[in-house]
This record gives structure tokens, C-alpha cells and sequence, in this order.
């Protein structure tokens, strides 16, 4: 069983919920896919039993030796990465489309190191990670990496919880296609509510079984009503209303999972949407 | 001059410093968070004009090709497949990098244009505002980057980032001469900010802090600041008031409080980044 944490909007609270929540299922896989700003890990003290080098996409190299500096690499380029026969790397996209014009065959396209992925132990389970390499591409052949290299330890009752990125591009499009549910955690804002209308499209477009929860739910009655509204129009399901609670800033702070802390109103509120989610995917 | 506001963890801030510094120094707002842009909600300016973003994408020429495959060979981004004597095309995966039709040898193939988002122009208390939209369903925001940064207004541009440090990011900084980072005094903030500065760095840019939500407290980000001897811009206090306001989809700087505050954070943005 595969749930997918996203949210559209960033902040809204899905590493929080994503981290709860596997903590709530006990048998379970976490992966984070929000490589360009990964938190999930944080929450733990593991030990990385795997890393491997993960090689993204290509670079062109030219070689200076061969190059007659005829220039005809710089004018068949689409991303403007070559100037005065010198290759941009953060602009180069590695499509070879120099590599073909070239006379003298003096440009190659090099595998480019994007990540370092890692398979980290704790003693709450596995957990698929990525640290990126500064600028790389957070492409959807990395996120699409991770999964399945979690994947590799989830067992058939195994819960493989994924926290996502923010947004609807290609690393979200990654993470939610083929899986069996989404958790899609939004906050009562006018921005927050935006951004939800069009993740959700994104999620219905792949027919996806869509959960909704609202965190922080008190911040703004109003438009968490306008929220409660919209996933009905839409035929979602709204698994938990999470209100604000400054322990929540507390348990980041001391990078301990919210559930540890008895006396917290969103603890006790992510209890309950995991009596919700749990009856809907098992 | 543009000027990248960014992050590295979403939520801190980016939009509300964004929209909110463009009015103090009435400059341009640049919605460059494509995915999920929000700046029009708060700055509400009147659109006057909307441009598509097309991208190119092949067309086989089924009387010339001869489905040999060179074109399905030579593609990076597996946007082109073989199956029995058809070649088909996955759109979405296609960089638009032109090496299909280099490869071909029969001149079987041209190029289409295809859309795959927009951009808004328009107006608000004398700044011009501008934002991409990503059509949902499309993976990839940096075409629409790339049209909007090509074009930009002259003046000061206050360019408001998506969440993250990949490339759409990249894409934003590489046309921009200055970067003003919006963090939060928590782990996952201090965390992400790093990776946020590392980036930036590698572009030889002057940059600045604005703390948001700052607890008021000696916090991680103030002593990294130190440390690392990056220049503080501001601070943006956590208050109820301003998440109430925020909230609601309106302006910080119709407050006469907030609009002192950044006024004095325009003011500093500019020493900041004219003189680091």
C-alpha cells in the first residue's frame, strides 16, 4: 500500500503529517521525495546502509583539443549553454544535439552525478532519501529511484508512506503516479486554497483516490469551511481537521515526531485521521 | 536589476516578502512559481494581456520516415520510442532540443508548437505585475521561466521563486542580479536555507537573510548569519495578526504598521545588494 503526502502549496505541514503518520502505522517505509529540501529524515538518528551515486541526466564536454571553434555547437543549441565554444553546465541539459553537429567530433556527452541516494536505517524502519547535488536537476528518473529502491523492503502488509515536494511539476507528477492514495494536506489561506484546486486536478486527472486534511484548521473558520465545501463539490474525502498547535513548532525544533507529545491537540487530532485513512486504504 | 526571492524550504515567506518589498520599492513583481503561483491573490492587479508559452515538439513525416530509429536512439529523454514501425512521441518528456531532427536522415522531421502554459501582465498600485501558469497536468516549469525572465521590464524586477533549490530555482537565479533568501527560525527552515545558500553562492550574487516568523529569540538563523557573515535584510516578527491577514489574501502593506517595516527592509535590501 502506497500513500503519497503532498500538498501543492509548501509549508502546509506535509513532512510533519507524512512523519505522524508513519509513526502511527508501525510496519512502514518512508521516502522522501522532496529531495531539493528533504526534512523527513531529520526526525531520525539512522545509520545509512546503502548510498549510491545517482547519475540524472548528461553534460556535453567539448574537447578543447578538436574544437576548430567553428561555433556551429553554440548556434544548434536550444538552452543557450554554449558561448564562445565554452560549455554552461547548470544550462547544459545533455540532449547531444552538439555532439551530432560537431565536425570534428570533439564534444561528448559525460554522465552527470545529480545525487547521492541513500537506503538510512533507524530504529522506526527504512527510509529512501536523496541528497542532491547543488543545482541538479530534481528530475522525475530520481524521485522515480527512490520509490522504487524503498520499495525494495516494504513486505505485502507494509505501509510505504512518501512525503512529496511542493508544486505540480515533474518531481510531483513522480511521486503520485502508480500509487494507491494521496493525502493531500492543505491550511485554511486564500494561497493554500489555490494550490489545492490544482494539485487536485493533477491527482484526478491520474484517478487517483484523494484524501484531503486541513491543518491548522483554526487559523481561518471561514475558509476552512470553503475548504470542507470544495472537497465535497469534488467527491473527496476529508480524513482529519489538524488545528493549530505550537507544539507542532516544538517538535521540529527538537526533531522529535509529533506524536511523542501527549498534551498536543494536533496529536491527538492526526490520531484520529489515522483511524480515518486506515479504514479507507486497508 | 532583478532580484531572486527564494528559500529552499516552501512556506517561509517568498511571496508575502515578494509582494510586499515590490510595493516599497516600487518595483516589478515577477510570479516565477509557475506551479503554484499566489502573488496576483494579494497584489489583485488587473490583467491587461496574457501570452501562451508554446513549446516545440516533432512531427514524423510518415511519407519520408523509414523507421530506422535513429531518432529513438539519439533522444536523452526517452520522449521517443520504437514500437514495431511506428515511432511515437511522448510529448510531455520532450526537452524540445532539436537532436531528433539533426539525426534524420530523410528529413522526415519538423517542428510544432504545442502549449503548455501562460503568462498574465498587468497592473497594481503603479508596479507592473507578471506571472507564468504551468497548465496542470505539465511537467515542466522552466520553459515558462525561461519566457518570462526573457522579457522582463526594465527597473527594478522583485522575482518570486517556487519552493525548492533544483531548477526551476536555477533557472530564476541565472537571470538575476541579486537574491534576497527567506527562511524561518526552525530546523527544517535552517536546514533548508543552507542548501539555499550554497546554491546561490555558486552564482556569484549578492545576497541577503530575511528571517520570517522570528520568534524574536537569538535563533540558529541569526547565529549562522554571524557566522557565515551573511547581511541580515529583516525581520519579519510571528504574529497571529499577520498569519490572519496573510489568511485572508491581503496586503501586508495596506497595514501603515507593515508597511513601515518594509519600507525599512526596502531600504536595506537595496544597500545590501548594491554594495555587498
Amino acid at each position: 500500500m502506497e500513500l503519497v503526502v503532498l500538498s501543492g502549496k509548501g509549508g502546509t505541514g506535509k513532512t510533519t503529517i507524512a512523519t505522524a503518520l508513519s509513526e502511527l502505522a508501525k510496519d512502514v517505509v518512508r521516502i522522501d521525495c522532496d529531495v531539493d529540501a528533504p526534512n523527513l529524515y531529520l526526525f531520525y538518528k539512522g545509520v545509512d546502509i546503502e548510498k549510491k551515486d545517482f547519475y540524472g541526466g548528461k553534460k556535453a564536454i567539448i574537447n578543447e583539443y578538436f574544437c576548430t571553434k567553428c561555433g556551429k555547437c553554440e548556434v544548434v543549441c536550444k538552452f543557450n549553454a554554449i558561448k564562445d565554444c565554452k560549455i554552461d553546465t547548470f544550462s547544459c541539459e545533455g540532449c547531444g544535439a552538439c555532439t551530432l553537429i560537431c565536425p570534428e567530433k570533439a564534444i561528448k556527452l559525460v554522465k552527470g552525478k545529480s545525487a547521492e541516494t541513500f537506503i538510512t536505517k533507524s530504529d522506526k524502519g527504512i527510509i529512501s532519501r536523496a541528497e542532491m547535488s547543488i543545482g541538479s536537476d530534481a528530475s522525475g528518473k530520481l524521485i522515480t529511484f527512490l520509490r522504487n529502491n524503498g520499495k525494495r523492503f516494504a513486505e505485502k502488509d507494509t505501509l510505504t508512506i512518501i512525503d512529496s515536494s511542493p508544486g505540480i511539476g515533474c518531481p510531483v507528477i513522480s511521486s503520485v503516479t502508480v500509487s494507491d492514495a494521496v493525502l493531500i494536506v492543505t491550511e485554511p489561506t486564500k494561497s493554500a486554497m489555490e494550490d489545492l484546486m490544482r494539485v487536485t486536478a493533477l491527482c484526478m486527472s491520474f484517478g487517483l483516490f484523494i484524501m484531503i486534511c486541513i491543518n491548522k484548521c483554526d487559523i481561518n473558520e471561514d475558509i476552512c469551511k470553503q475548504i470542507e465545501k470544495f472537497t465535497l463539490e469534488k467527491k473527496l474525502v476529508l480524513v482529519g481537521k489538524i488545528p493549530y498547535d505550537d507544539t507542532v513548532l516544538k517538535s521540529i525544533n527538537e526533531l522529535k515526531p509529533i506524536i511523542y507529545y501527549k498534551d498536543s491537540t494536533a496529536c491527538d487530532a492526526i490520531k484520529e485521521m489515522w483511524t480515518n485513512i486506515r479504514k479507507l486504504i486497508y | 536589476m532583478n532580484i531572486a526571492v527564494l528559500s529552499g524550504k516552501g512556506g517561509t515567506g517568498k511571496t508575502t516578502v515578494s509582494t510586499n518589498l515590490a510595493l516599497a520599492l516600487r518595483a516589478n513583481y515577477i510570479d516565477c512559481d509557475v506551479e503554484e503561483p499566489n502573488g496576483f491573490l494579494f497584489l489583485k492587479p488587473d490583467i491587461e494581456k496574457t501570452e501562451q508559452v508554446k513549446v516545440e515538439y516533432p512531427f514524423i513525416d510518415d511519407k519520408k520516415c523509414i523507421s530506422c530509429g535513429s531518432c529513438v536512439e539519439v533522444c536523452e529523454f526517452n520522449a521517443l520510442a520504437k514500437v514495431k514501425d511506428d515511432i511515437i512521441l511522448f510529448q510531455k518528456l520532450c526537452h524540445s532540443c532539436g537532436a531528433c531532427k539533426i539525426i534524420c536522415k530523410q528529413n522526415a522531421l519538423s517542428y510544432k508548437y504545442r502549449e503548455t502554459g501562460r503568462i498574465d501582465k498587468g497592473h497594481t498600485q503603479d508596479i507592473k505585475c507578471i506571472r507564468g501558469v504551468l497548465n496542470v497536468g505539465e511537467p515542466m516549469a522552466v520553459p515558462i521561466i525561461k519566457q518570462l525572465l526573457n522579457n522582463v521590464p526594465q527597473g527594478i524586477n522583485i522575482i518570486d521563486c517556487s519552493p525548492g533549490t533544483s531548477c526551476n530555482v536555477v533557472n530564476t537565479i541565472k537571470y538575476s542580479k541579486g537574491a534576497i533568501l527567506v527562511t524561518e527560525p526552525t530546523e527544517f527552515g535552517f536546514h533548508d536555507l543552507k542548501m539555499a545558500v550554497e546554491l546561490v553562492k555558486t552564482f556569484n550574487i549578492p545576497f541577503g537573510i530575511i528571517i520570517n516568523k522570528d520568534n524574536g529569540e537569538d535563533n540558529i538563523i541569526n547565529k549562522y548569519c554571524k557566522e557565515e557573515n551573511i547581511p541580515l535584510i529583516g525581520n519579519i516578527a510571528y504574529s497571529k495578526n499577520i498569519a490572519k491577514i496573510y489568511s485572508n489574501g491581503d496586503i501586508l502593506y495596506n497595514n501603515d504598521e507593515y508597511k513601515k517595516l518594509f519600507e525599512h527592509m526596502a531600504g536595506n535590501t537595496l544597500e545590501v545588494l548594491k554594495w555587498n
